[in-house]
């Protein structure tokens, strides 16, 4: 399998570690008022689409930058690939 | 003070020295290296600290440059530099001067150990080694990898000289991986 880097172009997934869902991101606000039950699903929930899937990937043997890939998990197509930082720029996070 | 004996990456006193047909591997040891990281929100003052250190446009992703001092692309905003040991012992501090609290300096002189492979049929050697396209280097690239599990930089001076930098700790074991390739390939 390859992933098509954002910056580096193709390279062999075994360079890469799967790092979960990209929702990790989002990591809830400490002091939200359900911040509890906010934690609770950030740490234990996660969807399971049988389809597009976007994760994290850590390229650990590369220039060691995080990934966003969007992955059908029933072909393993990969329609995209995004730098994390990027992603979560644009999420108003990373500030 | 103790009277202290410098020894290089593989244990001796000297720099290893290994050929085998029409490929030599040589054990480098008179380079400083430090890493420059930029802190966030000061990405284009860590470019333009490397761009006036190198004397050369701060080298894109997986690309090197510079000439006596050079540096080469380690991830976004972060280069490794690059320098003669005889003039740079110091390199970090050398730069951590000029940094100004923009960038993150490293010194990483220790950090590593690197082979030098010269000679023709590179590419024969490290595609038993690596996934890098080394086929394709013209000379220039500066690509990070595993070789034989070790996380590497591969340097492509010209496809005629290409550099080893990985870990310092596993420096035999990558001398063998290395040997063990040219004599496989040659």
């Amino acid at each position: 399998m390859l992933i098509n880097h954002p910056t580096l172009g193709p390279r062999d997934a075994s360079e890469f570690v799967y790092k979960g869902d990209a929702a990790l991101i989002r990591r809830p606000a400490p002091d939200a008022p359900d911040a509890l039950e906010q934690f609770i699903d950030y740490g234990y929930l996660r969807d399971n689409p049988a389809g597009a899937h976007r994760e994290l990937w850590f390229h650990e043997q590369g220039d060691r930058s995080w990934l966003v890939v969007t992955r059908d998990t029933l072909t393993h197509e990969i329609t995209d690939v995004e730098l994390a930082r990027d992603v979560a720029r644009r999420e108003g996070r990373s500030k | 003070m103790p009277d202290l004996i410098a020894i290089t990456p593989l244990g001796a006193t000297r720099p290893r020295i290994d050929s085998h047909g029409p490929v030599t591997l040589t054990e480098v040891t008179d380079r400083a290296l430090a890493s420059v990281a930029a802190r966030l929100g000061h990405e284009a003052q860590t470019a333009a600290l490397v761009t006036s250190l190198i004397g050369a446009p701060a080298p894109g992703p997986a690309r090197m440059g510079g000439t006596d001092l050079t540096a080469f692309w380690m991830g976004p905003d972060q280069w490794m530099l690059d320098a003669p040991i005889e003039t740079h012992e110091d390199l970090a501090h050398q730069i951590l001067a000029q940094a100004k609290g923009a960038t993150s300096v490293t010194d990483q002189t220790g950090a590593w150990c690197r082979f030098d492979l010269s000679g023709d049929g590179l590419a024969d050697v490290l595609e038993r080694l690596t996934n890098a396209n080394t086929r394709a280097f013209t000379g220039g690239e500066a690509q990070r990898t595993a070789v034989e599990h070790m996380g590497c930089f591969l340097l492509c001076h010209s496809p005629r000289h290409i550099s080893v930098i990985g870990p310092r700790s596993s420096a035999g074991s990558l001398h063998h991986a290395l040997l063990t390739a040219i004599r496989s390939a040659h």
